[in-house]
C-alpha cells in the first residue's frame, strides 16, 4: 500500500545515508547544484567562511538542497586505541601524553529533505504546489507554488526555504527527473563511498538495520538509525540516516513531530474559541442600550 | 557539544549545556513571512472579523452608529488584511493561487477560503450602506459577513499554530483564545474610537470580555510551555506582549470611564487597537525567536521524549 | 586519502568493511583520520624516523618474512670494506664531498658474492639492521611526537598482518614526497615492505596516489627534462656521443633493461621515420641534450640571471602553485615572452598587472618587459585522450562538448604549432633545423578546426613491426622493424583496437577486471606478481594466491598477466654468458633489475645514500638527536635575496608550518576558485592552529592571522581546531600550523598563497621541493599593505640574523 494513493504506484523510493562511511566530500551538495541547476552565488560577497569546521554552506535551503555537517568533538582518551587491535571503535587520534590528552572525532553527515510519510509541508500548502509523486516522494512544482511561505515553518526539518529574489520554494525533488528515467539520485551518483544509497525504503530499512547491527558488533555501539521508524512523529521519513551521535548534534530534531497532527485539536480549539467570540458579541448586546 | 573551537571569545558565550546542537544553529527556518505584512494580516484580520460580528448585532439591535462602523471596519481591516498578504506574496494573482485548490489540512487554504468571501460580504455591505444601493442584498451580505467574523478572529491563530515553529505550536491551545480575545478588543476599539458614546455600550462590554480572555491566555503563553514560555517573556516578543497587557489593561480601564468622557472613550479605543497590534507583532516575535534557537525545538522534544518514553507520541 | 583521492578512498572504506585495520599518518587529524580506526599524529618531516622505527621493530624482533626476503631482496648482497655507514660517519654515508655537496657512490656498491644465511657481518641484512638500531620507539617519540605506545601498536599491526598468509598496503602521496628526503621516504616504505614480504602480493604494495588526472602519464611520456618516454634517461651532452655508448653506460646488462637497445631504437623509429636507419644511428644525435639541471626551479633562477628568456606554461600555475611564489613572479617578469595555455587568466598570467609584488611596489606594472600571450586551452571533456592513473591504467577518454570559442587541445596546439614551424623551415639548410625537418608529423585530423586525431597519436605511441600494431613490447627489436613511442605502453593498441577505452563492468568479470582499461606493461595489473609465489613457484599461501607455476602446462598461471616470461621454470638457472632477461634466474621477481633482486639497500641511483636515515628538513625547530648531520647533506640549496632560509631552532621562526590539500579545491586553483559551486565551499584561506597555539599568541577562531618566514608574510583567516594537536618532540612542545595552498588572488575565492612563505630547497634525486615542513611565525591580526610588508620582512630577518645572508 502506498501513501501516495496512485493506482500504479511504484514502490517507495528514498535514502539510507550512513553517515559512519561519509567523508565530508561535498560531491552531493555540488552534484545536486549542477544537475538541479541551482542558482549559484556570483559574487564572493555572497559567500562566507562560517567557521563551522569544514561546512561553510551551513544549512539546507532554497539553494542547498543536500547539506554536509561537520561536527569535530573531543572524546575521552581512554576512547583512543592503544594496543587492542580487534577492538575497534571510534577513530581517533592518539597524541602522545600531553597535558591535554584528549581524542578527536570528526563527524561528517549529508542532510537532505526527509520526504516524510507525513508531511507538514505538503499538508500546509495551500496552492497543491506541493505534491506526493508516485514514489511516495514529496515534490514543489515550481510553477504552481505561490511563495506564500507556509511550507517554511511547518518543516519540522527545516528544510524547505523560500528563494530570496525568487519568492518560490525549493527543496530537494528526490531527483523526480531521474528517478522517473530509472536513474539514480544525482547525489547518490556522486557520492564516492556510498554514504548516500538509493533505492527501495522497505529494502533500504532492512539494510539499515542490518548496518547498524554490524557497527554495534565493531564495538560501535552509538551508531543508531533516525528516521526508520514507521511510529515515529512525521510516519518515519523516506530519507533515513545512520548517525553516530545524537539528532541535535547533527542539527536534526531529536523527535519532531508533523504540525497538522495536531491540526485536528486546533480547529477545535479555534472553532470553540470563535463561537466563544461570537457568544460574547451577542452577550454584549444583550439587554442594555447603554 | 559540537562547539569544536572554544576559542576564549566563544567559550564566554556558551551557556551551561543543558541542550547540544550543530553549533548553536536553528533546526527549523523562522517562518518565511515579510514583518509587518503579516502581523498586520493577523491584526486586521482580527479586528475585521470582530468588527462585522458587532455590526450585525448593531444592527439587529437598532444601533445605526456602530453598526455603520462596524461595516466599514469589517470592510476596510479585510481588504487591507488581504493587501498585506499579498505584499507578502509579492504579486497579486499569487493571491488568486491560494483559491486554486480547498485543503482542510492547510489552515492557510481555509483561512483563504474564509477570508475571500468575508472580505467581499463585508466590502459588498459596505459599499451598498455608502451608496444607499441594494440595500437588501448589502444587509444580507453584511449579516454573513458578521457570521463568519468570528472565524475571522481565531483561524489565523490555527495559521500560526499549525508549524513546527515552537512558539506556536506548542501554544496552539492558547493562541485561538488569545486572538479570540485580542480580536474582540480591537473590534471594541475600534468602536470605542470612532463611535458616539450613546452606542458604545456593547462594545465596551465586548472590550471587557476580550481583555479577560486576552491577557488569562498571555498568561498562560508566558508561563505554561515550558522552556519555550520563554521566548514570550524575553527579548522584542517579550517587550511586545508587555507593552500589549499594559495597554489592554489601560484600555480596559478606560473604556470604564467611557461612558462619561469622550476623550476617555477615544484613548479605551485607541490603546486596545495598539494592544492589538503588539499582542499579533508580539506573538510573531516570540515565533521567530523560537525558531532561531534550537534550544526551543531540541528542549521540549527531548523532554516529551523522557515523559512517553517513545518517540512521536 | 579522503581529501584527495575521495573516489579511490570507496575501496578504503570497502576494505575497512571487509575487516581490514586502517591506520593513518599525518600531522593533522583529516578526512581521512576521521574514517581511520587510528590516527598517528606525527610532526611534518618526521616520517622516516617513524618508519626507521618499524624497521627496527621489525628487524630487533626477528618479524621479517626471512623465505621472501632471502630468496627475493638483495639482503645477502657483501658490501665492500670501504662503505661506511652513517651510524660511523654521524649522519654522512662514504663517498661524500662537502665542497660539492654529492656522493661519489662508488663505495656503496656490491662487493660480490651473497650470504644466505644472511649472517655476514657486511651483508646487506646486517648492515641495515645496525643502521636502524637506533630508532628505537623512544628515540621515535622524541623525534616525531608518536608515543611509544602507539608506535608499538602500529608496528604490531602491520606485522601481525603481513607474512605468508596476509599483506599490508601503504599508501602515499604528496605528505612523503614534498621533502628533501622525500626519494629515502619512499625507500624506507619499500625497506618495510619488502622485509614484511608485501610486494608483488595482492593486498601488498607501496601504491603512490597521484596527482593531476594524468600526472603518471606525463612521467611515463614525460614532461620532466630527465627522461625520455618510458623511463629511459635523457641522453648527456658530454658522456652520450652516441647510441652505442648511451645504450652502453645506461642499460643494466642483465634484466630487462639489457633491452634498452631495442626499446631506444624503436623511440628513435617513431620519432624520425625512415630518417633514421641503422646506417646514421638512428638519428640519435638529432634527440636533445642534458647539460646540467634543467629542473624547474633552476630554470627559475636560469629566468632571474637572464639566462633563460621564454616560457611555457602548459597547465601549470607557479605564481601560485610553486614554492617561493615571489621568485617564480620574479622570474617571469624578467623574461622577453611567456606563453600561458589555460582554461582561466590565472596568476601566472597576471601577475605582472595585479601580483602581490605590484601591491608592495617591488614590481612596476610598465617596467615589466615581459610580452605575455594568453592562449584559451581546452579543457579535457572537451576533446579525446587518455589519462594514465595511480595505478598505471590508461584510461580513455571521448570529447563530450566541443571546446567553447579559440579554445583549443594541447594536440591541436602542439600539431599545428610543429606545422608551422616545420613550414617555416622548409627550405632551411640549416643544420640545426635537420631534426624539426625529418620528423615524423603527419596524423590525420578532422572536424573545422582541424583536430589531430587522438587515437592516431596513441598507435604510434603503441608502436608497429612489419605486421603492424605490436602487442607488447617484447616484439620490439634494435635492428629498426619496430618503431615505439613509449614502450611501456607497446599493447595499449595491440590489434590496433584501443584498450584504452575498454569498459566492461567489474560485475562481468573477474576480480583482477583485466578488461577495464589497459595497465602498462603488457596490461599487468600487479607488477612484479612473479614474486607473489615462493622461488618453486607455488603461492605463498592459498589465502594470497596470485600467479603460480603449472607444471604439467609450463608456464605460470594468474587472473593477472604474470610479470615473468611465461614459460621460464622456477628452476630456470642462466646459462654463462646469457643477457637481458635470460640472465636472471627462474626465481627472480624483479625482473626489471639487473640481479632481479629488491633492493633493501640500493648501490646505485640515488644521489643522497643507499640506505634512508633521519634527518631533520631544511628548515627545522630541533636538532636532529641522531647525528650531527642536520640536514639532508645532498639537498639543493639555492639561497639568493629573495630565498633566504629561516635558520635551524630559531626562536624567531619557532612554529612548524605543512601545506595541503582540501577536498574542495585543485591544486593553484584555477579549476576550481573561478567555479561558484566549489568557490562557496571554502570560500577563504584559513590556516588550522591547535587551541593551545590559539591561546598562547592571541589566534581567535574566525578572526585573521599574520604568517611570517624570512621570505615574506601572508595572512589567512583562523580555524582553532582540536584535529591538530601539539607535540612534544625533543622535550619541548611543538606546535604546528596547517595551510592549505590553493589560494590566490584571481577568481571568485580569493586570499594570499601559501607558498609565497616556502623556500625553494629541494631534494636532490628528483628536484622536488619542501613543501610539507618548514618554520615560520604566527599572529594575530592582518598581515600589513603596501611597502610596510616587506619591512615586517625584513624586520624579522634581521631578528633571525639572515638579512643579508646569501645562503
Ligand atoms: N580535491 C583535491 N584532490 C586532489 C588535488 C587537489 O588539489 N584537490 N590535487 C591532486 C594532486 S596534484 C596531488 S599531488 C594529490 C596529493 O594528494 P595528497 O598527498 O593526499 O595531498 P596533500 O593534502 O598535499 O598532502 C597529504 C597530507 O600530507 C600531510 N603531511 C604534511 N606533511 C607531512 C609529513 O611530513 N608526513 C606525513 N606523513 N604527512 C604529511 C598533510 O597534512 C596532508 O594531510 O592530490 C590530487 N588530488
Ligand atoms: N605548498 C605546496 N605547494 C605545492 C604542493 C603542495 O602540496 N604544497 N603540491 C605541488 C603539486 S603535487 C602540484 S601537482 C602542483 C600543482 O601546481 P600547478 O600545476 O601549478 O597548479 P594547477 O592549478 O594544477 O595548474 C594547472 C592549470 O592547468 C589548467 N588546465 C587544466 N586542464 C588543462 C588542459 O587540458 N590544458 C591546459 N593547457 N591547461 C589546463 C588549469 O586551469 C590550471 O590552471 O603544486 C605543487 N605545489
Ligand atoms: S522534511 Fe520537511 S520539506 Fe521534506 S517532506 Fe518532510 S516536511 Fe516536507
Ligand atoms: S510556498 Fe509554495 S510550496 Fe510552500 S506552501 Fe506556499 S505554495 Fe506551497
Ligand atoms: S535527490 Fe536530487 S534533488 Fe535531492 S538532494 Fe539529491 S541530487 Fe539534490
Ligand atoms: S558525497 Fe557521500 S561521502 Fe561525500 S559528503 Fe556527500 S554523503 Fe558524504
Ligand atoms: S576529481 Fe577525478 S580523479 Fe579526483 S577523485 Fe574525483 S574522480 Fe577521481
Ligand atoms: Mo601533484
Amino acid at each position: 500500500m502506498s501513501e501516495s494513493g496512485y493506482a500504479d504506484a511504484q514502490p517507495r523510493m528514498g535514502f539510507f545515508t550512513d553517515t559512519s562511511v561519509c567523508i565530508g566530500c561535498k560531491a552531493c551538495e555540488v552534484a545536486c547544484k549542477e544537475w538541479n541547476a541551482v542558482p549559484a552565488p556570483d559574487d564572493p560577497s555572497g559567500m562566507d567562511l562560517l567557521g563551522l569546521s569544514y561546512d561553510n554552506t551551513g544549512d539546507l535551503g532554497a539553494n542547498n538542497w543536500r547539506h554536509v555537517a561537520f561536527i569535530e568533538q573531543q572524546v575521552p582518551a581512554s576512547r583512543v586505541n592503544k594496543s587492542d587491535v580487534d577492538n575497534l571503535g571510534m577513530p581517533t587520534i592518539g597524541a602522545p601524553e600531553q597535558e591535554d590528552d584528549t581524542g578527536v572525532r570528526w563527524l561528517m553527515s549529508s542532510d537532505v529533505c526527509k520526504h516524510c510519510t507525513h508531511a507538514a509541508c505538503l499538508d500546509v500548502c495551500p496552492t497543491g504546489a506541493l505534491f506526493r509523486t508516485e514514489f511516495d516522494t514529496v515534490v514543489v512544482q515550481p510553477d504552481i507554488c505561490n511563495g506564500c511561505g507556509y511550507c517554511v515553518p511547518a518543516c519540522p526539518y527545516g528544510v524547505i526555504e523560500k528563494r530570496e529574489d525568487d519568492g518560490r520554494a525549493f527543496k530537494c525533488t528526490l531527483c523526480y527527473d531521474r528517478i522517473g528515467d530509472g536513474l539514480e539520485p544525482a547525489c547518490a551518483k556522486a557520492c564516492p563511498t556510498d554514504s548516500i544509497q538509493y533505492g527501495e525504503v522497505s529494502e533500504l530499512r532492512q539494510r539499515a538495520v542490518e548496518r547498524k547491527q554490524a557497527l554495534h558488533a565493531d564495538g560501535v555501539t552509538e551508531a543508531r538509525l533516525y528516521g526508520d521508524d514507521p511510529d515515529d512523529g512525521v510516519g518515519g521519513t523516506g530519507a533515513f540516516f545512520l548517525l553516530l551521535d545524537e539528532p541535535e548534534v547533527y542539527g536534526l530534531p531529536p523527535d519532531p513531530v508533523v504540525t497538522t497532527r495536531d491540526l485536528p485539536a486546533m480547529w477545535r480549539r479555534a472553532g470553540a474559541a470563535a463561537l466563544g467570540v461570537a457568544a460574547a458579541v451577542v452577550a454584549s448586546f444583550a439587554g442594555a442600550r447603554r | 557539544m559540537s562547539r569544536a573551537q572554544p576559542s576564549r571569545r566563544e567559550r564566554a558565550m556558551v551557556e551551561p549545556a543543558e541542550f547540544r546542537s550543530y553549533y548553536g544553529r536553528p533546526i527549523v527556518k523562522e517562518p518565511a513571512w515579510e514583518q509587518p505584512d503579516v502581523p498586520l494580516y493577523l491584526f486586521l484580520g482580527g479586528t475585521a472579523g470582530a468588527s462585522a460580528s458587532m455590526a450585525t448585532m448593531a444592527r439587529v439591535s437598532g444601533l445605526p452608529k456602530l453598526a455603520r462602523v462596524g461595516t466599514l471596519v469589517a470592510a476596510g481591516g479585510s481588504l487591507a488584511s488581504v493587501a498585506a498578504l499579498i505584499h507578502d506574496l509579492g504579486r497579486p494573482e499569487r493571491f488568486l493561487y491560494m483559491l486554486r485548490v480547498f485543503k482542510p489540512t492547510s489552515p492557510l487554504s481555509v483561512g483563504s477560503w474564509i477570508l475571500a468571501p468575508f472580505s467581499g460580504l463585508a466590502t459588498a455591505s459596505a459599499a451598498s450602506m455608502l451608496t444607499g444601493r441594494l440595500r437588501p442584498i448589502g444587509t444580507l451580505a453584511g449579516g454573513a459577513a458578521g457570521l463568519l467574523g468570528p472565524a475571522m478572529c481565531t483561524y489565523t491563530a490555527v495559521l500560526l499554530a499549525d508549524t513546527a515553529t515552537p512558539a506556536w505550536h506548542e501554544g496552539r491551545g492558547d493562541l485561538p483564545v488569545l486572538f479570540a480575545g485580542s480580536a474582540a478588543t480591537s473590534g471594541a476599539g475600534a468602536a470605542l474610537l470612532l463611535v458616539p458614546a450613546t452606542e458604545t455600550a456593547p462594545a465596551r462590554r465586548l472590550g471587557l470580555a476580550g481583555a479577560a480572555a486576552e491577557l488569562a491566555a498571555g498568561h498562560r503563553l508566558e508561563h505554561n510551555l515550558g522552556v519555550v514560555s520563554e521566548t514570550y517573556r524575553g527579548g522584542r516578543a517579550g517587550t511586545l506582549l508587555k507593552a500589549g497587557k499594559a495597554l489592554t489593561a489601560l484600555g480596559a480601564g478606560l473604556s470604564l470611564l467611557s461612558k462619561r468622557s469622550r476623550v476617555a472613550a477615544a484613548a479605551a479605543g485607541a490603546a486596545y487597537l495598539a494592544a492589538g497590534v503588539c499582542t499579533r507583532f508580539g506573538v510573531y516575535a516570540a515565533g521567530v525567536a523560537s525558531a532561531r534557537d534550537p534550544k526551543y525545538t531540541v528542549v521540549p522534544q527531548r523532554e516529551r521524549m523522557a515523559r512517553t518514553g517513545s518517540p512521536g507520541q | 586519502m579522503a581529501e584527495c583521492h575521495p573516489v579511490g578512498f570507496q575501496w578504503v572504506m570497502e576494505a575497512k568493511n571487509r575487516g581490514a585495520k586502517i591506520i593513518h599518518v599525518d600531522p593533522r587529524f583529516t578526512r581521512t583520520s576521521a574514517l581511520a580506526h587510528e590516527h598517528v599524529g606525527l610532526r611534518a618531516g618526521s616520517d622516516i624516523a617513524f618508519l626507521g622505527g618499524l624497521i627496527n621493530y621489525v628487524l630487533s624482533n626477528g618479524k621479517e618474512f626471512r623465505d621472501y626476503v632471502v630468496a627475493y631482496t638483495n639482503a645477502g648482497a657483501i658490501l665492500r670494506e670501504d662503505f661506511a655507514d652513517t651510524e660511523d660517519l654521524d649522519g654522512l654515508f662514504s663517498g661524500f664531498n662537502p665542497e660539492t655537496g654529492e656522493y661519489d657512490v662508488e663505495s656503496w656498491a656490491y662487493e660480490g658474492g651473497s650470504d644466505e644465511t644472511l649472517e655476514h657481518p657486511r651483508c646487506v641484512f646486517q648492515v641495515l639492521k645496525r643502521h636502524y638500531a637506533r630508532y628505537t620507539p623512544e628515540v621515535v617519540a622524541d623525534i616525531c611526537g608518536v608515543s611509544p605506545e602507539q608506535f608499538l601498536d602500529v608496528a604490531e599491526a602491520i606485522t601481525a598482518n603481513s607474512g605468508r598468509r596476509r599483506t599490508t598496503a601503504w599508501v602515499y602521496s604528496v605528505g612523503w614526497t614534498h621533502h628533501t628526503v622525500g626519494v629515502q621516504y619512499i625507500r624506507a616504505a619499500s625497506i618495510l615492505q619488502l622485509l614484511l614480504g608485501n610486494i608483488g602480493r595482492p593486498g601488498g604494495g607501496i601504491l603512490a596516489l597521484r596527482g593531476h588526472a594524468s600526472i603518471q602519464g606525463s612521467t611515463d611520456i614525460p614532461t620532466l627534462f630527465n627522461i625520455l618516454p618510458g623511463y629511459i634517461p635523457m641522453p648527456h651532452a658530454h658522456q652520450h656521443l652516441d647510441l652505442d655508448m648511451f645504450v652502453g653506460l645506461d642499460a643494466g646488462k642483465t634484466g630487462f633493461w639489457g633491452n634498452m637497445r631495442s626499446y631506444v631504437v624503436s623511440l628513435l623509429k617513431a620519432w624520425w621515420g625512415e630518417h633514421a636507419t641503422a646506417e646514421n644511428d638512428f638519428r640519435f644525435d638529432h634527440l636533445p641534450r642534458l647539460t646540467g639541471d634543467h629542473g624547474t626551479y633552476q630554470t627559475v633562477y636560469n629566468q632571474l640571471s637572464g639566462k633563460c628568456k621564454g616560457y611555457f606554461l602548459a597547465g601549470e600555475n607557479p605564481a601560485v602553485g610553486s614554492a617561493n611564489g615571489k621568485l617564480q613572479r620574479l622570474g617571469m617578469a624578467n623574461l622577453d615572452w611567456l606563453v600561458v595555455r589555460d582554461m582561466q587568466l590565472i596568476e601566472s598570467a597576471t601577475f605582472w598587472q595585479d601580483g602581490p609584488e605590484i601591491a608592495t611596489g617591488e614590481l612596476a606594472s610598465e617596467e615589466i618587459g615581459t610580452e605575455v600571450f594568453f592562449l584559451p586551452a581546452a579543457s579535457h571533456v572537451e576533446k579525446d585522450g587518455s589519462f594514465t592513473n595511480t595505478q598505471r591504467l590508461l584510461q580513455w577518454h571521448h570529447k563530450a562538448v566541443e571546446p567553447p570559442g579559440d579554445a583549443r587541445s594541447e594536440l591541436w596546439f602542439y600539431y599545428h604549432l610543429g606545422r608551422l614551424i616545420r613550414d617555416k623551415l622548409r627550405d632551411s639548410t640549416d643544420p640545426r633545423d635537420v631534426p624539426l625537418r625529418e620528423l615524423t608529423w603527419s596524423y590525420p585530423t578532422h572536424g573545422p578546426t582541424d583536430e589531430p586525431d587522438a587515437e592516431s597519436v596513441l598507435a604510434e605511441i603503441n608502436g608497429s613491426g612489419p605486421d603492424g600494431p605490436l602487442a607488447t613490447f617484447t616484439a620490439l627489436a634494435d635492428d629498426g622493424s619496430t618503431s615505439c613511442g613509449c614502450w611501456i605502453y607497446c599493447g595499449v593498441y595491440a590489434d590496433g583496437h584501443n584498450h584504452a577505452a575498454d569498459r566492461v563492468p567489474g560485475a562481468k568479470q573477474d576480480w583482477v577486471a583485466s578488461r577495464w582499461a589497459w595497465a602498462w606493461p603488457s596490461n599487468r595489473r600487479i607488477l612484479y606478481n612473479r614474486a607473489s609465489a615462493d622461488p618453486d613457484g607455488n603461492p605463498w599461501s592459498e589465502r594470497k594466491r596470485y600467479v603460480w607455476w603449472d607444471a604439467e602446462k609450463g608456464t605460470w598461471i594468474s587472473p593477472d598477466v604474470p610479470d615473468f616470461e611465461a614459460t621460464k621454470p622456477p628452476d630456470y638457472t642462466p646459462p654463462a654468458g646469457a643477457r637481458a632477461q635470460d640472465a636472471l634466474s627462474g626465481s627472480d621477481p624483479f625482473i626489471m633489475q639487473a640481479d632481479g633482486k629488491a633492493w633493501l639497500f640500493a648501490p646505485a641511483g640515488l644521489t643522497d645514500g643507499p640506505l634512508p636515515t633521519h634527518y631533520e628538513p631544511h628548515e627545522s625547530p630541533v636538532d636532529n638527536p641522531l647525528y650531527t648531520q642536520q640536514a639532508n647533506p645532498a639537498r639543493q640549496t639555492f639561497g639568493g635575496e629573495h630565498n633566504r632560509y629561516n635558520p635551524v631552532a630559531n626562536e624567531i621562526y619557532p612554529y612548524v608550518f605543512t601545506t595541503y590539500r582540501l577536498t574542495e579545491h585543485h591544486t593553484a586553483g584555477g579549476m576550481s576558485r573561478g567555479l561558484p559551486y566549489l568557490s562557496e565551499l571554502q570560500p577563504e584561506f584559513f590556516c588550522e592552529v591547535s587551541p593551545q597555539l590559539a591561546e598562547e599568541t592571541g589566534l581567535e577562531h574566525g578572526g585573521w592571522a599574520t604568517i611570517i618566514s624570512a621570505r615574506t608574510a601572508i595572512e589567512a583567516r583562523v580555524l582553532v581546531t582540536e584535529r591538530i594537536k601539539p607535540l612534544r618532540v625533543r622535550g619541548r612542545t611543538i606546535h604546528q600550523v596547517g595551510l592549505p595552498y590553493h589560494w590566490g588572488s584571481n577568481g571568485l575565492s580569493t586570499g594570499d598563497s601559501a607558498n609565497d612563505l616556502l623556500s625553494v630547497v629541494l631534494d636532490p634525486n628528483v628536484h622536488i621541493q619542501e613543501a610539507k615542513a618548514a618554520t615560520c611565525d604566527i599572529r594575530p591580526g592582518r598581515r600589513p599593505r603596501g611597502a610596510a610588508l616587506p619591512e615586517l620582512v625584513r624586520e624579522y630577518q634581521r631578528r633571525a640574523g639572515v638579512e643579508g645572508s646569501e645562503a
